[in-house]
């Protein structure tokens, strides 16, 4: 390992193996961070602290040779950092807080009633670009580019947006996943109470897109939008369906691909008076309009003419922008308690780039092209000025403004919180021991 | 149940007792014949049962409302008008006796119990709903002439989406914590705004029935613990006996204890999967073959049903690593997928031995991108469903009438009448369970195999 090595020679090729892990979680990863963030203020110096809360959260870990470790446990932000370095995994996922120390779960789990169970877990969910195959031709499978990438930010300005506004939450922390995808982690102590009913209650809010390649249609506006969807169309979708993604993906360009989108008209006079257009009109006579934005404008006007009366027809445009912009989220990502989850800050093995926080106010500015990777992190740490503080030494890398995010933006406000919290619940405690006691 | 007789006067029920709903917050104080023990409990399992059945076919609320009217009225009866309301206490606390013992019992009894209340709710008065609503203490409060003023738009706007009238200048709203309303949101049916749902008079069921849910589920619990320490030795030559009959009787098999095990061989599958699989097998066996590779869904649906079908582990894993090697390869199969096949049947994690789907189950599922499984009567396009029930043998005729059926929502007598017509004879009691569908098949096709054999 070239730590001590010449600053001209910096030779730190790219990729990613133990060795440039043992250097990040050395002294790169913030530990202290995540501990302060699963404790949720439960630090021991408030009367009302929960000792035994940080010792409750399951981690697990992936080790080097595939070997998958559950139900790991620590009592203190050193046996984590410790075991994180010792370890060296390659992934962390965090799982729920249980009742009891994941590591004594064998004592409980018998009889009917399992005493050993989630009691707190962040809201979380999972968007993966994969899941939009069917209406990206840029990339497939894992590979994402700046064409297709912002249909990931469309879907974080859709769910936070109703993540605040809809559900009244406040600690929502947006991280890129490292490769192909983002997640989210809602904080607040109300959601990390929610039960799985109401979980999936919250997925099922936000579900739109049904079915799989077995259905033609899959999604279907039977009645006028509530609320939600209104605002989400008119703030988000309509705009970057019309001003990006028809022209970044040529939605229109080919015969294969404007039948994907007749597919989704159920009525074959409008269908084949829109093939007949188009079929003719190889060339479209305003050469210098964009083919995609032409024929989207036809295929709105057939739709929006007044002369169809047929019923499915009235929210057709609406279904068909929602078909391609609006998020879809893996369900039984959210809908489940115990649902294991990859931390923040990991750096993912294929990719070798951080899994960074995502500011959802400036998500449209964020490039998953120029995430910061392990090798150019440990680049960065060989020519930056050694005469830095050992603590914070990610302040010498671009790692540092992540962390200086995720400190200011997220963790400072939900811990201060978390102290309010903790103070108005035991002043209320006190209260009620009182009245109790009164006659 | 401890007998003391009471010296409290119960209120006089109108005659139509389907009003007055209880709430069952204590076993009532009242002395109960033994006879009365076990005829009151049958008559509302038979309730209950036919609240099951019902759902399980797939009925549309307004039809569930009727069925429960009826259903109490020929069931739940007193003699004696007045004594109605002791036969609904009564008959429920004995269910719940009956009923707490195992986590599927549980389960079952407080889905049909919660829809029963829930029916009964609707069927009730406006003015019985509103005393209810302040009996069970809900974080409920009506929202004031401003709050209406600035909601009313979007108030509005889900209105027209469910094609409800508009609320008037004097609609009554509630708002409400979201997390106590989930299927309201669940169906987006409600505006939401910072945490709060607005809560129609008319969806104010939701709120009660979720509370009800709720109660019933510790209750459960509680007695589930009394009984196991005390009652069930106490009662050991009265009661208990009684109370372990009730429960056989109404849940049909669950196809978790495989009576055919062993007898299903990995060179059988194809020949089964073209014979005696329900559609939704068939299509997962499929696409199994062709892409060697399942989603998770599907993984389990098709691999508990095969469990249930008589598949050992050792074979189970022999075929799915088969499949799956050609996608990714052996080594990642027994990395990433062995385990979970051994999960499935009890061998690995909290060992439990997990139950074939049913086809409420299944029914209910959500498949998405890449999936393949979840019900194709529900999920398939028409032109696909037919090109399906083409490929398993279904005449045109019996295609139009299973067609007929999807397009009413009732998936499962469509998938009885896709049997039907496959096997050339009847299904009376219709279809409740993909390995339900296999067994009766192979029965019917086993004699002419034995026979030409």
């Amino acid at each position: 390992m070239l730590i001590d090595g010449p600053k001209q020679g910096n030779v730190i090729p790219d990729g990613f193996n133990p060795n440039y892990l043992k250097v990040y979680y050395g002294r790169l990863f913030p530990h202290a961070d995540i501990f302060k963030w699963m404790s949720y203020g439960n630090d021991g110096r408030h009367p009302a602290c929960d000792k035994s809360y940080f010792g409750r959260r399951e981690f697990s870990f992936t080790l080097d040779n595939d070997i998958y470790l559950r139900f790991q446990s620590f009592n203190s932000e050193s046996e984590l950092e410790n075991s994180i370095k010792e370890k060296c995994p390659s992934k962390i996922d965090i799982g729920p807080v249980y009742s009891v120390d994941p590591a004594k779960r064998h004592a409980y789990a018998q009889g009917g009633d399992n005493v050993f169970a989630p009691v707190e877990r962040e809201l979380i969910f999972d968007i993966d670009i994969t899941d939009y195959d069917d209406v990206r031709y840029c990339c497939s499978g894992a590979d994402v580019c700046l064409e297709c990438w912002p249909l990931m930010t469309v879907a974080i300005k859709v769910i936070d947006t109703a993540l605040r506004d809809d559900f009244g939450f406040d600690h929502i922390l947006w991280v890129y996943s490292g490769r192909r995808g983002v997640h989210c982690w809602v904080c607040d102590g109300k959601a990390r109470r929610l039960t799985n009913e109401q979980r999936g209650a919250i997925a099922d809010y936000f579900r739109v897109y049904k079915g799989n390649e077995n259905s033609n249609k899959k999604v279907s506006f039977p009645g006028p939008l509530h609320p939600f969807l209104v605002r989400s169309y008119t703030e988000v979708l309509r705009e970057f369906f019309e001003e990006k993604l028809l022209l970044s993906q040529n939605l229109f360009s080919t015969e294969e691909r404007y039948e994907k989108i007749l597919s989704m008209i159920p009525d074959e006079s409008v269908t084949s008076e829109l093939r007949g257009k188009w079929q003719e009109n190889r060339r479209s006579s305003n050469s210098k309009e964009d083919i995609n934005f032409f024929r989207w404008e036809q295929l709105k006007n057939t739709l929006q003419s007044g002369k169809q009366k047929v019923q499915g027809l009235r929210r057709c445009v609406e279904e068909i922008v929602f078909a391609f912009t609006y998020p879809r989220l893996d369900m039984e990502v959210s809908k489940h308690r115990n649902h294991l989850l990859k931390a923040p800050f990991c750096v993912h093995p294929k990719t070798g780039r951080v899994c960074i926080p995502i500011d959802p106010k400036d998500c449209e500015e964020f490039d998953p092209t120029t995430v910061p990777t392990l090798s150019e992190l440990l680049r960065e740490l060989n020519t930056g000025d050694s005469r830095m503080d050992v603590d914070n030494e990610w302040e010498k890398t671009s790692l540092g403004k992540s962390i200086r995010f995720f400190r200011s933006s997220f963790l400072q406000p939900l811990l201060k919180s978390c102290k309010e919290e903790m103070e108005s619940g035991y002043k209320a405690k006190i209260q009620q021991t009182k009245n109790s006691l009164s006659w | 149940m401890e007998i003391v007789r009471s010296q409290r006067s119960r209120t006089n029920t109108p005659n139509d007792s389907v009003s007055t709903l209880p709430l069952y917050r204590y076993a009532p104080q009242l002395e109960v014949r033994l006879e009365d023990f076990e005829v009151f409990a049958m008559d509302r399992l038979r309730v209950l049962k036919g609240i099951s059945d019902a759902l399980a076919r797939g009925k549309r609320p307004e039809e569930m409302e009727n069925l429960v009217r009826d259903l109490w009225k020929a069931n739940m009866r007193h003699p004696e008008a007045s004594e109605d309301v002791n036969k609904d206490i009564i008959s429920h606390f004995v269910l719940r006796l009956v009923y707490c013992r195992t986590e599927d019992l549980r389960k079952w009894f407080l889905s049909m119990e919660t829809a029963l209340y829930r029916y009964r709710f609707l069927l009730g008065s406006s003015e019985a709903k509103r005393a209810l609503m302040e009996e069970f203490d809900l974080p409920c409060k009506a929202i004031s002439r401003t709050e209406f003023e600035n909601a009313k738009e979007k108030l509005e706007q889900v209105a027209r989406s469910f094609d409800q009238p508009l609320p008037t200048a004097d609609a009554i709203f509630y708002k409400v914590p979201f997390e106590e309303v989930p299927e309201l949101v669940a169906g987006r049916r409600v505006y939401i705004h910072k945490g709060h749902a607005y809560v129609a008079m008319h969806q104010v069921v939701s709120l009660v029935v979720t509370q009800f849910r709720s109660n019933l589920s510790k209750a459960l619990i509680l007695t589930n613990r009394k009984w196991t320490s005390t009652i069930r030795e106490q009662e050991r030559d009265r009661l208990t006996p009684i109370v372990e009959a009730l429960s056989m009787s109404y849940l049909g098999p669950d196809y978790s204890q495989t009576k055919e095990f062993g007898e299903i061989s990995i060179k059988d599958l194809d020949q089964l999967a073209r014979s005696s699989f329900p559609l939704c097998m068939r299509h997962l066996f499929d696409k199994l073959r062709e892409d060697h590779h399942l989603k998770h869904g599907g993984r389990m649906q098709l691999g508990l049903f095969l469990k249930g079908v008589g598949l050992r582990m050792e074979d189970a894993l022999a075929f799915w690593k088969a499949e799956f090697s050609q996608k990714v390869g052996a080594e990642r199969f027994d990395k990433e997928y062995a385990y979970s096949i051994r999960h499935n049947y009890g061998k690995e994690g909290k060992r439990t031995d997990y139950t074939p789907y049913s086809c409420q189950k299944i029914i209910s599922s959500t498949p998405g991108v890449g999936d393949h499984h979840g019900c194709p009567y529900r999920h398939f396009s028409e032109e696909n469903l037919r090109a399906a029930l083409g490929r398993m043998g279904v005449g045109s005729r019996a295609m139009e009438d299973v067609v007929d059926k999807v397009r009413n929502r009732h998936y499962q007598l469509a998938c009885t009448l896709t049997f039907e017509a496959v096997h050339s004879s009847s299904c009376d009691a219709g279809i409740n369970h993909p390995n339900q569908y296999f067994s009766d098949s192979h029965k019917i096709l086993q004699p002419k195999n034995n026979n030409a054999a």
